[in-house]
């Protein structure tokens, strides 16, 4: 942590202690060098490794990261190598087919491992992009308030009028299925938090004395926005972002099980278990393996989220 | 007035412009669409002169301007018009009006079981926090947080409905065993008219749909109880009354979870969003005669007028539900403004 000693009082002042501002966060001086990022990214990394949550969440996504990234390696067979004398194979751990066949006699398990690709794609670039945005618009409304804060606080207002399945589902009605048209979708409002989040805490920070000084050192508003703000409001916007990645891959695959998510040719989880319903009878594993393959990826985002929320934002509470 | 009652007036009169911009907003979306909806009524039936197009498009005022075109839809919404619906070649309100009591009955009775599960849950959680129950208790709902509706709702098909037989697959009754129509509730028009079989047969069917979709929201009424709880069972007057020696149990019901449901109710008028969505998945796996199923068949039926309306009387119901726990928090909360 870059505390300098010189300016411990001024630290005390602004109650910046340990306590409240659990570790890695750079100590907000108008002196401290801006984004000593690589460190407090080490420490939180070293603190999150006694969440025993966290580690589990942390090694699972780490492997469907694997699985997806080298799907070609990995996968035994094609995802879409029909094979119609090998329909509807049940599961057989120790056999050719792992997690069985489906009605087409392609290998569920190779499907599964395409489709974590799609899921944590979606996952990352709509988080990405949202956060971007959001985080992107909150800090100059925050800074400025005035107009543009009004318009925007009013769009926003009518943003989350709308469930957000409902908007998303509405949505892709209108655009039609594809891979950016999700892309799309989802960002069109999953923006709006992280502006409400970064909007606030901006507000609350600009007061701060820090601020003053770097005002008063002549700096440029964007320069103060960007090298002195952020970097204090950026843990309780990721800890958000984590815990709605999550969420994200839900919602895509819910819309692909739907047939509004991506084009039926890429295989996506939702997609599947969704044809996987007409032969439950028979074959359960068609339509539950993908599912659970969903599942215990988000259960492992939602651990890490968890995590990173006791480690960097212990205020940020249940609910909210 | 009292304060709280000229906040109430506030809040309702800062709502309408946001219903406003909700109906704006659908409508304006919908026209992004490529091809109007005469297009599309015409690709399915074929063999329509150019002329009688332009007559139709006049019929939609689809030949004005976008402006005059909104202003007349909005005057239109006003007298109850919601449009017509291409597919069902019948009025927009009237397809919603007969899809909605399926609909409510559905989330009424999801919000039951959250609330049967949730509420009881969190309050064991807390009362012996880190205990066996807590931890079982907290897995459970972080598993429920975690879990998407449309998987939950097929493994309770595949083991409840075809290995075990003991709920239906899909449907909201058995053929012919309808009570008299009087709400449209199901299970309120089996109680009205006293017909035990028809509320037995709904309710088998309304099993599983309802805890697929009340799931989800059973497991954050859990946390945020617990999480309330805890606070509430540390507060002075909680210690007081143990000291005086009243009874546990009295303790925590009067006591505690009076405050501790505070939270509570608010968390729950934002999980209404949650239920809203869900159930377009929910109403699609169990063939639940639904708004949410005619939304997603419309989709696929680009049926628009209808999809635009659903959108639209969704989020206005969202707006509302936000808009009645709001005031409702007020009442609870005095101290609070809003």
């Amino acid at each position: 942590m870059s505390v300098n000693i010189e300016h411990a009082d001024e630290i005390k002042r602004h109650a910046w202690d340990s306590e409240a501002y659990p570790i890695g966060r750079p100590v907000p001086t108008a002196y401290s060098r801006p984004w000593s990022g690589l460190q407090s990214a080490w420490d939180i990394l070293l603190k999150l490794m006694s969440h025993p949550g966290a580690v589990v969440g942390g090694f699972v996504i780490l492997a469907y990261v694997i699985c997806a990234v080298f799907a070609p390696y990995i996968a035994p067979y094609s995802p879409d190598e029909v094979s119609l004398t090998e329909r509807f194979l049940a599961p057989a751990l120790t056999g050719l087919h792992p997690f069985g066949t489906d009605q087409l006699g392609r290998d569920m398990l190779s499907r599964v491992i395409y489709g974590a690709r799609v899921s944590i794609l979606v996952g990352v670039l709509t988080i990405a992009i949202s956060m971007a945005v959001g985080v992107g618009l909150g800090l100059v409304a925050g800074y400025y308030q005035g107009t543009f804060d009004k318009i925007m606080s009013r769009f926003t207002d009518l943003l989350l009028a709308f469930p957000y399945l409902i908007f998303v589902i509405g949505m892709m009605s209108v655009l039609g299925p594809g891979f950016w048209n999700l892309i799309l979708a989802l960002c069109f409002k999953g923006w709006v938090e992280f502006y409400r989040l970064a909007r606030a805490e901006v507000m609350s920070q600009k007061t701060c004395e820090y601020v003053e000084a770097a005002r008063a050192l002549g700096r440029s508003d964007a320069s103060i926005m960007i090298s002195e703000i952020l970097p204090n409001i950026i843990h309780s916007i990721l800890v958000l972002g984590t815990l709605r990645m999550g969420n994200m891959i839900v919602t895509e695959s819910s819309l692909s099980f739907l047939g509004l998510g991506v084009p039926p040719r890429i295989p996506a989880w939702g997609s599947m278990v969704s044809d996987g319903r007409r032969y439950m009878l028979n074959a359960w594993w068609v339509a539950t393996l993908p599912g659970l393959a969903l599942v215990i990826l988000v259960l492992a985002i939602n651990l890490v989220g968890e995590g990173l929320r006791d480690v960097l934002d212990p205020k940020l509470q249940e609910g909210q | 007035m009292t304060r709280t009652q000229v906040q109430v007036i506030e809040r309702i009169l800062a709502a309408v412009p946001i219903m406003l911009g909700v109906v704006i907003f659908t409508f304006l979306f919908m026209r992004m669409i490529p091809g109007d909806p005469v297009d599309i009524m015409m690709g399915e039936a074929g063999g329509v002169t150019l002329e009688e197009m332009d007559f139709l498009r006049a019929q939609f005022d689809l030949d004005k301007p976008l402006p005059v075109q909104l202003a007349r839809y909005l005057g239109r919404l006003v007298q109850g018009d919601m449009g017509y619906s291409i597919q069902r070649a019948r009025p927009v309100k009237e397809v919603i009006l007969e899809a909605v009591p399926a609909t409510i009955e559905l989330a009424l009775f999801s919000l039951l079981f959250a609330l049967i599960v949730g509420i009881p849950l969190g309050i064991a959680s807390a009362r012996r926090q880190n205990s066996l129950v807590d931890r079982v208790g907290m897995t459970v709902s972080f598993l429920g947080i975690s879990m998407p509706a449309f998987w939950l709702g097929i493994i309770g098909i595949i083991v409840f409905s075809l290995r075990l037989g003991w709920l239906p697959t899909s449907g909201r009754i058995t053929y012919g065993m309808e009570p008299a129509a009087i709400t449209g509730l199901l299970t309120l028009d089996a109680v009205i008219t006293g017909d035990t079989q028809a509320l037995k047969d709904a309710l088998r069917h309304l099993a599983l749909p309802a805890i697929t979709l009340g799931a989800g929201v059973a497991a954050v009424v859990a946390r945020v109880t617990r999480s309330s709880m805890l606070e509430a069972l540390k507060t002075d007057y909680v210690l007081f009354a143990k000291a005086k020696g009243v009874p546990e149990m009295v303790v925590v019901v009067r006591h505690a979870l009076r405050n501790a449901l505070i939270p509570t109710v608010t968390v729950v008028g934002l999980q209404i969003g949650t239920l809203l969505g869900g159930n377009m998945i929910v109403e699609t796996i169990f063939g639940w005669p639904g708004l949410g199923r005619i939304v997603v068949d419309a989709i696929f039926s680009r049926d628009y007028p209808l999809v635009q309306a659903a959108v639209m009387v969704y989020a206005l119901t969202f707006v509302v539900i936000n808009l009645a726990t709001d005031i409702l928090y007020t009442y609870l909360n005095p101290k609070m403004t809003l």
